[in-house]
């Protein structure tokens, strides 16, 4: 497996500062009333950011859950869409998923891991080396369909990845009350492929395990189900009030060492980047910022005629008579 | 399965064979599997079996386990997976077993097929038909014999089929499966085994509803098994000069208002027929739909003969369910003997 290229991984920098800064102004933005509400992906950042770096963007296909920014940072999804799903402009987000090889943002964990499998048959069925990378957390784990979609992958030896971001919450509930036998990854020996346990606040060591399962699938190996192990280390939304159900000493004792300073550390210890470049990109963050806030609070309201618009290929009788009534309604 | 073919009076020639519904649908999947090669069926005992039912024999041995496959037991993966096959461009025909095997799917038919195309801005479409053997009638054990229609039909995104005899089933489920739209198509298994005469080189028309038997007294509103008891009560009601029209809905969503209308607006009496239960049924949306359009001309309002409010009776039940040829009669006395107070 190759190792990343000084450049590669100066952008897998540039990306984890971005990923961070942006999801620490997004919970300031909400507070300002900027956006309705937001998913914070702090501590993902190294598995999210090290995963997408394994994937080619050119074949390959994310199927993500609703935590996935620095995915999607790393991916190239257009970011501004992405955030329609929490500012409220779209459900799912409003960039391209074809064109993103990013499918709509989930709300319901667990169902994106049925649509991988579906995907991956199509890449077998075509004869193509696609491989689908399906985002599951440690609470995801208990649903019906992930079990459902792993025994499918495992029945037909399809080209799926399952990522499982484990940060040791499902909202309140912890781990050791979500998780009955301790081992997310030991689990995948039920379904006849292998199971990886990794530290996921190791940037370099995600992409490189999510890399080696990439290529086993794009040879006809099977699934792999990677549990990359981390800590969510903010709420699960902004909504959410982490001191219910945790305290701040837990945190520091459980969350271990940022996986953001983790790799700026090794980065400058492996001279991949200096003082400079890590000054660079921080300023080059904070105008990018800039920019999206810009951009969130000058968000022209939707036009209301879009309501109706997608729901079938073509608008039904009914649906065009209620455009018509809400067109009158409006007026009057 | 006799096939004839005879010339038209326009001279053209057209293929008219004796089928039964259950043939006739495996004949429509034969067909599309043949027009399209995108096209995948699959699910639980389709392939090797041909389905519990019969309807999917001998596709796989024809078209190959590539694109007729048996899947896992596990409806939402079945689903799932249909979702997923939509992404990469596939035009997926799944199938849940039974009708009360569509609730474990409930989530990805209601979460994911239906609100793809809308969520991702046209983007991704989900041309999906889900076939359902559906409703009651075969003594079938429980959660074998449900009618999901309402279900369905409520959700946006979703269209929602269901035929009452060997033609429509045929070109039903070609216009379904060639639908751009998620199509949940509702077999009525009850009538799998009744034959009748299918032109299959002639549709008369796919979408909306269908007059099936002209009548100027009242209109019957109904769909799939129901469609054959209103028949029957509208012979025996011809006997006493009733003249009933009967409407076939065909589709449960989008419903055709328009031919309803049409058609009890001149009537001026409607009722509708469903085994479902009645409470939040298709038959209170067709009356409602009745009532805001046509209230000051109907003459008596509206008539519901449906199932009660208990869930799918066991076999022994099961007639007391589903409206009988009598209960329809009974129904269609009363909107006939409506007077003003």
């Amino acid at each position: 497996m190759p190792e990343p290229t000084r450049e590669q991984e100066r952008e897998l920098y540039t990306c984890v500062i971005r990923a961070r800064a942006l999801d620490v102004e997004l919970v300031r933005w909400h507070r300002q009333g900027i956006i309705p509400g937001f998913p914070p992906s702090i501590g993902h950042e190294a598995t999210q950011v090290g995963a997408a770096a394994a994937l080619d963007r050119t074949r390959d296909f994310v199927f993500p859950m609703y935590r996935e920014l620095g995915l999607a940072l790393a991916m190239g999804v257009d970011i501004l869409g992405y955030l329609g799903n929490h500012n409220g402009d779209w459900n799912g987000g409003s960039f391209d998923p074809v064109a993103s090889r990013f499918t709509p943002i989930q709300s319901v964990v667990g169902s994106n891991g049925p649509h991988a499998v579906g995907w991956a048959l199509g890449q077998k069925i075509d004869g193509r080396d696609g491989v689908a990378l399906a985002c599951i957390g440690d609470g995801g784990t208990s649903q019906g369909d992930t079990h459902e979609a792993m025994n499918f992958a495992g029945v037909w030896k399809l080209p799926v990845v399952f990522l499982v971001s484990n940060n040791q919450w499902a909202i309140s509930v912890p781990l050791a009350e979500q998780v009955a036998g301790g081992s997310i990854a030991a689990r995948a020996a039920g379904y006849g492929f292998p199971g990886v346990a990794i530290d996921g606040n190791d940037l370099l060591a995600v992409r490189a395990a999510v890399m080696d399962a990439v290529e086993r699938a794009r040879r006809g190996e099977g699934p792999t189900l990677i549990e990359s192990r981390i800590y969510r280390r903010g709420p699960h939304a902004t909504s959410d009030d982490p001191g219910r159900y945790r305290t701040l000493e837990d945190e520091r004792r459980d969350a271990g060492e940022d996986p953001v300073i983790r790799y700026r550390r090794s980065a400058l210890e492996r001279d991949i980047i200096d003082e400079s470049f890590v000054a660079e990109v921080d300023s080059e963050a904070a105008v990018w910022l800039e920019g999206i806030r810009s951009y969130l609070t000058t968000l022209p309201p939707r036009g209301g005629e879009t309501l109706f618009e997608n729901v079938y290929a073509e608008l039904t009788d009914d649906l065009v008579e209620q455009r018509d009534a809400w067109a009158q309604d409006a007026r009057a | 399965m006799t096939a004839t073919m005879r010339a038209d009076s326009d001279g053209t020639s057209r293929t008219t064979q004796t089928l039964s519904v259950q043939q006739a649908l495996n004949r429509a999947l034969a067909d599309e599997l043949e027009a399209d090669p995108r096209m995948l069926v699959f699910g639980e005992d389709v392939g090797v079996l041909g389905g519990v039912f019969r309807v999917t024999d001998g596709l796989q041995a024809r078209f190959g386990a590539v694109r007729v496959f048996d899947t896992p037991l596990a409806e939402s993966a079945i689903l799932g997976t249909a979702v997923g096959l939509a992404i990469a461009g596939f035009r997926p025909v799944p199938e849940v077993q039974f009708d009360g095997f569509a609730y474990p799917a409930f989530d990805q038919i209601v979460s994911q097929v239906a609100r793809y195309r809308y969520r991702s801005r046209g983007r991704l479409p989900m041309p999906i038909t889900l076939r359902v053997p559906s409703y009651g009638g075969i003594r079938a054990p429980e959660l074998h014999g449900e009618s999901t229609e309402a279900f369905w039909a409520h959700v946006a995104g979703l269209k929602v089929v269901s035929p009452s005899n060997a033609h429509e089933a045929y070109h039903l489920l070609r216009a379904s499966i060639q639908d751009p739209d998620p199509v949940i198509f509702l077999e009525p298994k009850s009538r799998y085994w009744q034959k009748s005469e299918v032109d299959l080189a002639r549709s008369g028309g796919v979408r909306g509803a269908r007059i099936v038997r002209p009548g100027t007294h009242l209109s019957i509103l109904s769909w799939g098994a129901m469609v054959d008891r209103a028949l029957r009560a509208a012979d025996i009601a011809a006997e006493d000069g009733v003249e009933t029209e009967v409407v076939d809905l065909r589709w449960l969503s989008p419903i055709d208002t328009a031919t309803i209308a049409e058609s009890v607006g001149r009537t001026r009496r409607a009722v509708v027929v469903h085994e479902a239960a009645r409470t939040a049924g298709l038959g209170a949306e067709v009356s409602a739909r009745i009532t805001e359009r046509l209230f000051d001309r109907l003459r008596a309002p509206v008539q519901r003969v449906t199932g009660y409010d208990v869930p799918t009776p066991s076999g022994a039940l099961e007639d007391e369910q589903i409206p009988s040829v009598h209960r329809i009669l009974l129904g269609m006395q009363r909107v006939l003997e409506y007077r003003r107070g």
